[in-house]
Protein backbone atom coordinates (compact mmCIF):
# COMPACT_ATOMS: atom_id res chain seq x y z
CA UNK A 1 0.00 0.00 0.00
CA UNK A 2 1.09 3.54 -0.66
CA UNK A 3 2.63 5.12 2.43
CA UNK A 4 1.59 8.70 3.07
CA UNK A 5 4.72 10.59 4.19
CA UNK A 6 4.48 12.89 7.18
CA UNK A 7 4.35 16.51 6.11
CA UNK A 8 6.41 17.51 9.16
CA UNK A 9 9.33 15.22 8.27
CA UNK A 10 9.45 16.31 4.65
CA UNK A 11 9.08 19.94 5.75
CA UNK A 12 12.24 19.55 7.84
CA UNK A 13 14.18 18.34 4.78
CA UNK A 14 12.84 21.22 2.68
CA UNK A 15 13.65 23.77 5.40
CA UNK A 16 17.27 22.58 5.46
CA UNK A 17 17.60 23.24 1.74
CA UNK A 18 15.31 26.27 1.31
CA UNK A 19 14.92 28.11 4.66
CA UNK A 20 11.64 29.98 5.07
CA UNK A 21 9.83 28.25 2.21
CA UNK A 22 7.44 26.17 4.35
CA UNK A 23 4.54 28.12 5.83
CA UNK A 24 3.10 25.34 7.94
CA UNK A 25 3.13 21.54 8.10
CA UNK A 26 1.04 18.83 9.67
CA UNK A 27 1.08 15.05 9.76
CA UNK A 28 -0.59 14.71 6.35
CA UNK A 29 0.35 17.80 4.35
CA UNK A 30 2.53 20.86 4.15
CA UNK A 31 2.01 24.39 2.85
CA UNK A 32 4.78 26.13 0.94
CA UNK A 33 5.16 29.72 -0.20
CA UNK A 34 4.03 30.05 -3.79
CA UNK A 35 7.24 31.82 -4.91
CA UNK A 36 9.38 28.93 -3.68
CA UNK A 37 7.11 26.23 -5.17
CA UNK A 38 9.22 25.58 -8.32
CA UNK A 39 12.38 25.02 -6.23
CA UNK A 40 10.57 22.85 -3.70
CA UNK A 41 8.85 20.81 -6.41
CA UNK A 42 12.14 20.17 -8.20
CA UNK A 43 13.73 19.23 -4.87
CA UNK A 44 10.91 16.75 -4.13
CA UNK A 45 11.18 15.23 -7.59
CA UNK A 46 14.96 14.89 -7.82
CA UNK A 47 16.09 14.18 -4.25
CA UNK A 48 17.32 10.68 -3.53
CA UNK A 49 14.91 8.97 -1.14
CA UNK A 50 11.93 11.18 -2.04
CA UNK A 51 11.78 10.74 -5.86
CA UNK A 52 8.28 12.10 -6.40
CA UNK A 53 8.23 11.23 -10.08
CA UNK A 54 4.44 11.12 -10.50
CA UNK A 55 1.93 13.93 -10.06
CA UNK A 56 -1.34 12.33 -9.02
CA UNK A 57 -3.51 15.42 -9.36
CA UNK A 58 -3.73 19.16 -8.88
CA UNK A 59 -6.83 20.81 -7.57
CA UNK A 60 -7.77 24.11 -6.00
CA UNK A 61 -9.99 25.33 -3.16
CA UNK A 62 -11.61 28.73 -2.69
CA UNK A 63 -11.46 29.88 0.95
CA UNK A 64 -12.91 33.35 0.17
CA UNK A 65 -9.85 35.25 1.42
CA UNK A 66 -7.39 33.07 -0.48
CA UNK A 67 -7.10 30.24 -2.98
CA UNK A 68 -5.30 27.06 -2.08
CA UNK A 69 -3.79 24.88 -4.82
CA UNK A 70 -3.30 21.27 -3.75
CA UNK A 71 -0.79 18.86 -5.29
CA UNK A 72 -0.76 15.13 -4.54
CA UNK A 73 2.65 13.70 -5.40
CA UNK A 74 3.49 10.02 -5.69
CA UNK A 75 6.73 8.12 -5.97
CA UNK A 76 6.34 5.03 -8.10
CA UNK A 77 9.75 3.80 -6.95
CA UNK A 78 9.22 4.03 -3.17
CA UNK A 79 5.42 3.80 -3.30
CA UNK A 80 4.87 6.79 -1.03
CA UNK A 81 2.84 9.96 -1.43
CA UNK A 82 2.79 13.54 -0.18
CA UNK A 83 0.27 16.37 -0.28
CA UNK A 84 1.64 19.87 -0.71
CA UNK A 85 -0.35 23.07 -0.87
CA UNK A 86 0.28 26.65 -1.86
CA UNK A 87 -1.78 29.73 -1.21
CA UNK A 88 -2.62 32.73 -3.31
CA UNK A 89 -4.12 35.81 -1.66
CA UNK A 90 -4.69 37.91 -4.78
CA UNK A 91 -8.30 37.52 -5.86
CA UNK A 92 -8.31 39.94 -8.77
CA UNK A 93 -5.33 38.52 -10.65
CA UNK A 94 -4.14 35.30 -8.96
CA UNK A 95 -0.89 33.95 -10.36
CA UNK A 96 0.84 30.68 -9.48
CA UNK A 97 4.01 29.08 -10.80
CA UNK A 98 3.39 26.19 -13.20
CA UNK A 99 4.82 22.70 -12.67
CA UNK A 100 4.32 21.51 -16.27
CA UNK A 101 8.09 21.53 -16.75
CA UNK A 102 8.43 18.92 -14.00
CA UNK A 103 5.32 16.81 -14.49
CA UNK A 104 3.68 16.76 -17.93
CA UNK A 105 0.42 15.57 -16.40
CA UNK A 106 -0.08 19.02 -14.90
CA UNK A 107 -0.85 20.47 -18.35
CA UNK A 108 -4.62 19.93 -18.61
CA UNK A 109 -5.24 20.16 -14.88
CA UNK A 110 -3.67 23.60 -14.60
CA UNK A 111 -5.80 24.69 -17.54
CA UNK A 112 -8.88 23.31 -15.76
CA UNK A 113 -8.02 25.27 -12.61
CA UNK A 114 -7.55 28.40 -14.71
CA UNK A 115 -10.90 27.73 -16.36
CA UNK A 116 -12.88 27.20 -13.16
CA UNK A 117 -11.01 29.36 -10.62
CA UNK A 118 -9.23 31.92 -12.77
CA UNK A 119 -5.80 31.16 -11.31
CA UNK A 120 -3.15 31.83 -13.96
CA UNK A 121 -0.18 29.48 -14.01
CA UNK A 122 3.00 31.28 -14.97
CA UNK A 123 5.24 29.25 -17.26
CA UNK A 124 2.43 27.12 -18.69
CA UNK A 125 2.92 26.88 -22.48
CA UNK A 126 -0.82 27.02 -23.34
CA UNK A 127 -2.67 28.91 -20.61
CA UNK A 128 -6.26 29.10 -21.86
CA UNK A 129 -9.69 27.71 -21.02
CA UNK A 130 -10.22 23.97 -21.42
CA UNK A 131 -13.93 23.20 -20.69
CA UNK A 132 -15.76 26.47 -21.13
CA UNK A 133 -15.64 28.57 -24.25
CA UNK A 134 -13.64 31.71 -24.84
CA UNK A 135 -15.75 34.64 -23.79
CA UNK A 136 -17.48 32.92 -20.87
CA UNK A 137 -17.96 35.44 -18.10
CA UNK A 138 -16.37 34.53 -14.76
CA UNK A 139 -14.97 31.38 -13.23
CA UNK A 140 -17.73 29.06 -12.00
CA UNK A 141 -16.04 27.26 -9.10
CA UNK A 142 -15.32 30.51 -7.29
CA UNK A 143 -17.55 30.83 -4.25
CA UNK A 144 -18.79 34.26 -5.33
CA UNK A 145 -19.73 33.13 -8.87
CA UNK A 146 -23.30 33.98 -9.70
CA UNK B 1 0.08 -61.88 -30.74
CA UNK B 2 -2.54 -62.55 -33.33
CA UNK B 3 -3.52 -59.60 -35.51
CA UNK B 4 -7.25 -59.46 -36.20
CA UNK B 5 -8.25 -58.92 -39.81
CA UNK B 6 -10.15 -55.75 -40.60
CA UNK B 7 -13.85 -56.28 -39.99
CA UNK B 8 -16.53 -55.76 -42.61
CA UNK B 9 -17.64 -52.53 -40.96
CA UNK B 10 -14.58 -50.67 -42.17
CA UNK B 11 -15.16 -51.25 -45.87
CA UNK B 12 -18.64 -50.42 -47.15
CA UNK B 13 -20.71 -53.39 -48.08
CA UNK B 14 -21.53 -53.81 -51.76
CA UNK B 15 -25.19 -54.04 -50.66
CA UNK B 16 -24.96 -50.53 -49.15
CA UNK B 17 -23.42 -49.25 -52.37
CA UNK B 18 -26.30 -50.71 -54.37
CA UNK B 19 -28.86 -49.04 -52.06
CA UNK B 20 -27.11 -45.69 -52.48
CA UNK B 21 -27.12 -46.18 -56.25
CA UNK B 22 -30.86 -46.83 -56.20
CA UNK B 23 -31.51 -43.63 -54.21
CA UNK B 24 -29.48 -41.53 -56.64
CA UNK B 25 -31.13 -43.11 -59.70
CA UNK B 26 -34.58 -42.57 -58.19
CA UNK B 27 -33.88 -38.86 -57.41
CA UNK B 28 -32.47 -38.34 -60.90
CA UNK B 29 -35.54 -39.92 -62.51
CA UNK B 30 -37.87 -37.64 -60.48
CA UNK B 31 -35.90 -34.45 -61.20
CA UNK B 32 -36.03 -34.12 -64.96
CA UNK B 33 -38.09 -30.89 -64.88
CA UNK B 34 -37.23 -27.69 -62.88
CA UNK B 35 -39.49 -26.97 -59.90
CA UNK B 36 -41.83 -24.00 -60.66
CA UNK B 37 -41.46 -20.69 -58.77
CA UNK B 38 -43.48 -21.02 -55.52
CA UNK B 39 -44.67 -17.42 -55.89
CA UNK B 40 -46.06 -18.02 -59.38
CA UNK B 41 -49.65 -17.83 -58.12
CA UNK B 42 -49.06 -14.12 -57.28
CA UNK B 43 -49.15 -13.19 -60.97
CA UNK B 44 -52.61 -14.63 -61.44
CA UNK B 45 -53.93 -13.01 -58.26
CA UNK B 46 -52.47 -9.62 -59.12
CA UNK B 47 -54.03 -9.71 -62.56
CA UNK B 48 -57.42 -9.93 -60.89
CA UNK B 49 -56.81 -7.14 -58.34
CA UNK B 50 -55.95 -3.47 -58.30
CA UNK B 51 -54.70 -1.90 -55.05
CA UNK B 52 -55.62 1.73 -54.53
CA UNK B 53 -53.96 4.05 -52.04
CA UNK B 54 -52.97 7.70 -51.77
CA UNK B 55 -49.49 8.94 -52.52
CA UNK B 56 -49.39 10.43 -49.02
CA UNK B 57 -50.18 7.11 -47.39
CA UNK B 58 -47.55 5.32 -49.45
CA UNK B 59 -44.83 7.90 -48.78
CA UNK B 60 -45.65 8.09 -45.08
CA UNK B 61 -45.71 4.31 -44.81
CA UNK B 62 -42.24 4.14 -46.30
CA UNK B 63 -40.86 6.93 -44.14
CA UNK B 64 -42.24 5.77 -40.82
CA UNK B 65 -41.26 2.15 -41.38
CA UNK B 66 -37.57 2.88 -41.86
CA UNK B 67 -36.60 5.48 -39.29
CA UNK B 68 -32.82 5.49 -39.15
CA UNK B 69 -31.41 7.29 -36.12
CA UNK B 70 -28.22 9.33 -36.30
CA UNK B 71 -25.54 8.50 -33.75
CA UNK B 72 -25.61 11.56 -31.50
CA UNK B 73 -25.76 10.54 -27.84
CA UNK B 74 -24.06 13.12 -25.63
CA UNK B 75 -24.63 11.49 -22.20
CA UNK B 76 -26.01 8.73 -20.04
CA UNK B 77 -29.45 8.24 -21.67
CA UNK B 78 -27.44 6.63 -24.47
CA UNK B 79 -27.21 3.45 -22.41
CA UNK B 80 -30.97 3.06 -22.29
CA UNK B 81 -30.96 3.57 -26.02
CA UNK B 82 -28.26 0.93 -26.41
CA UNK B 83 -30.38 -1.40 -24.27
CA UNK B 84 -33.40 -0.65 -26.46
CA UNK B 85 -31.26 -1.61 -29.43
CA UNK B 86 -30.12 -4.87 -27.87
CA UNK B 87 -31.78 -8.27 -28.13
CA UNK B 88 -33.97 -7.86 -25.04
CA UNK B 89 -36.02 -4.89 -26.24
CA UNK B 90 -35.07 -5.13 -29.89
CA UNK B 91 -35.88 -1.92 -31.73
CA UNK B 92 -35.34 -3.83 -34.98
CA UNK B 93 -38.87 -5.20 -34.72
CA UNK B 94 -40.16 -1.75 -35.73
CA UNK B 95 -37.77 -1.05 -38.58
CA UNK B 96 -35.73 1.52 -36.70
CA UNK B 97 -32.64 -0.36 -35.81
CA UNK B 98 -29.98 0.90 -38.18
CA UNK B 99 -27.87 3.49 -36.38
CA UNK B 100 -26.19 5.64 -38.96
CA UNK B 101 -22.69 6.91 -38.28
CA UNK B 102 -23.23 9.50 -41.01
CA UNK B 103 -26.04 12.00 -40.34
CA UNK B 104 -26.57 12.27 -44.10
CA UNK B 105 -28.10 8.80 -44.10
CA UNK B 106 -30.26 9.37 -41.03
CA UNK B 107 -33.74 10.83 -40.63
CA UNK B 108 -34.20 10.62 -36.87
CA UNK B 109 -32.20 12.25 -34.11
CA UNK B 110 -32.64 10.72 -30.66
CA UNK B 111 -31.15 13.29 -28.30
CA UNK B 112 -30.08 10.94 -25.53
CA UNK B 113 -28.43 13.05 -22.89
CA UNK B 114 -27.43 16.33 -21.30
CA UNK B 115 -26.28 18.94 -23.77
CA UNK B 116 -23.69 21.52 -22.78
CA UNK B 117 -23.39 24.84 -24.54
CA UNK B 118 -19.93 23.84 -25.69
CA UNK B 119 -21.35 20.76 -27.42
CA UNK B 120 -24.44 22.56 -28.77
CA UNK B 121 -22.93 23.87 -32.05
CA UNK B 122 -21.82 20.34 -32.96
CA UNK B 123 -25.25 18.81 -32.29
CA UNK B 124 -26.83 21.56 -34.32
CA UNK B 125 -24.40 20.87 -37.15
CA UNK B 126 -25.31 17.16 -37.08
CA UNK B 127 -28.98 18.17 -37.28
CA UNK B 128 -28.32 20.42 -40.26
CA UNK B 129 -26.35 17.66 -41.99
CA UNK B 130 -29.33 15.30 -41.85
CA UNK B 131 -31.32 15.19 -45.06
CA UNK B 132 -34.99 16.27 -45.14
CA UNK B 133 -37.41 14.95 -44.01
CA UNK B 134 -36.04 14.63 -40.48
CA UNK B 135 -37.45 14.27 -36.99
CA UNK B 136 -36.16 14.73 -33.45
CA UNK B 137 -37.06 12.85 -30.28
CA UNK B 138 -36.03 14.56 -27.03
CA UNK B 139 -35.14 11.63 -24.78
CA UNK B 140 -34.99 12.14 -21.02
CA UNK B 141 -35.34 15.05 -18.62
CA UNK B 142 -32.12 16.76 -19.72
CA UNK B 143 -33.17 16.76 -23.36
CA UNK B 144 -36.61 18.14 -22.50
CA UNK B 145 -35.69 20.91 -20.08
CA UNK B 146 -32.11 20.54 -18.90
CA UNK B 147 -33.28 18.18 -16.14
CA UNK B 148 -31.51 18.53 -12.80
CA UNK B 149 -29.17 21.07 -14.38
CA UNK B 150 -31.98 23.26 -15.65
CA UNK B 151 -31.91 26.07 -13.10
CA UNK B 152 -28.44 25.79 -11.57
CA UNK B 153 -25.95 25.09 -14.29
CA UNK B 154 -24.08 27.72 -16.25
CA UNK B 155 -23.02 25.23 -18.92
CA UNK B 156 -26.12 23.17 -19.82
CA UNK B 157 -28.61 23.91 -22.58
CA UNK B 158 -32.10 24.01 -20.97
CA UNK B 159 -33.77 21.72 -23.46
CA UNK B 160 -32.90 20.73 -27.01
CA UNK B 161 -35.79 22.75 -28.33
CA UNK B 162 -33.63 25.85 -27.80
CA UNK B 163 -31.46 24.82 -30.71
CA UNK B 164 -33.43 22.34 -32.86
CA UNK B 165 -37.16 21.65 -33.37
CA UNK B 166 -38.36 18.66 -31.33
CA UNK B 167 -41.21 16.37 -32.46
CA UNK B 168 -41.68 13.99 -29.51
CA UNK B 169 -40.72 14.34 -25.85
CA UNK B 170 -39.96 11.15 -23.86
CA UNK B 171 -39.78 11.90 -20.11
CA UNK B 172 -37.70 9.93 -17.60
CA UNK B 173 -34.29 10.08 -16.00
CA UNK B 174 -33.43 8.03 -17.93
CA UNK B 175 -36.56 6.73 -19.73
CA UNK B 176 -36.82 2.96 -19.85
CA UNK B 177 -36.35 1.32 -23.26
CA UNK B 178 -40.09 0.66 -23.40
CA UNK B 179 -40.74 4.38 -23.02
CA UNK B 180 -38.34 5.17 -25.83
CA UNK B 181 -39.94 2.58 -28.10
CA UNK B 182 -43.36 4.04 -27.26
CA UNK B 183 -42.00 7.47 -28.12
CA UNK B 184 -40.78 6.26 -31.50
CA UNK B 185 -44.18 4.67 -32.14
CA UNK B 186 -45.83 8.01 -31.33
CA UNK B 187 -43.52 9.61 -33.85
CA UNK B 188 -44.55 6.99 -36.39
CA UNK B 189 -48.19 7.91 -35.82
CA UNK B 190 -47.28 11.55 -36.28
CA UNK B 191 -45.54 10.78 -39.57
CA UNK B 192 -48.56 8.77 -40.74
CA UNK B 193 -50.73 11.92 -40.50
CA UNK B 194 -48.27 14.05 -42.43
CA UNK B 195 -49.43 15.73 -45.64
CA UNK B 196 -46.75 15.58 -48.31
CA UNK B 197 -48.78 16.84 -51.24
CA UNK B 198 -50.88 19.98 -51.09
CA UNK B 199 -53.95 19.11 -53.17
CA UNK B 200 -55.21 22.68 -53.29
CA UNK B 201 -51.96 23.90 -54.82
CA UNK B 202 -52.13 21.11 -57.40
CA UNK B 203 -55.69 22.11 -58.36
CA UNK B 204 -54.71 25.76 -58.73
CA UNK B 205 -52.22 24.90 -61.49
Amino acid sequence: MTVSLSGKEVARKIEEKFPGSVVESSHDSLVVRSDSLPDVARFLKDTEGLDFDFLNFITAVDYYDHFEVVYLLNSLEHNHSLTIKTRCYDRENPIMPSVVGLWQGADFQEREIYDLFGIKFEGHPNMKRIFLWEGFAGHPLRKDFK
Amino acid sequence: MEIKSAGKYIYSDIELDRQEGQVIEGLKADSQEPIPDPDQWLDEELEQNILLTTVDALINWGRRSSLWPAICFPACCAFELIAANGPRFDLARFGMEIMRASPRQADLMITAGTLTWKMAPNVRRIYHQMAEPKWVIAMGACAISGGIFASASYAVVPGYNRIIPVDVYVPGCPPRPEALIYGIQMLQKKIARRKNIDVRKLLER
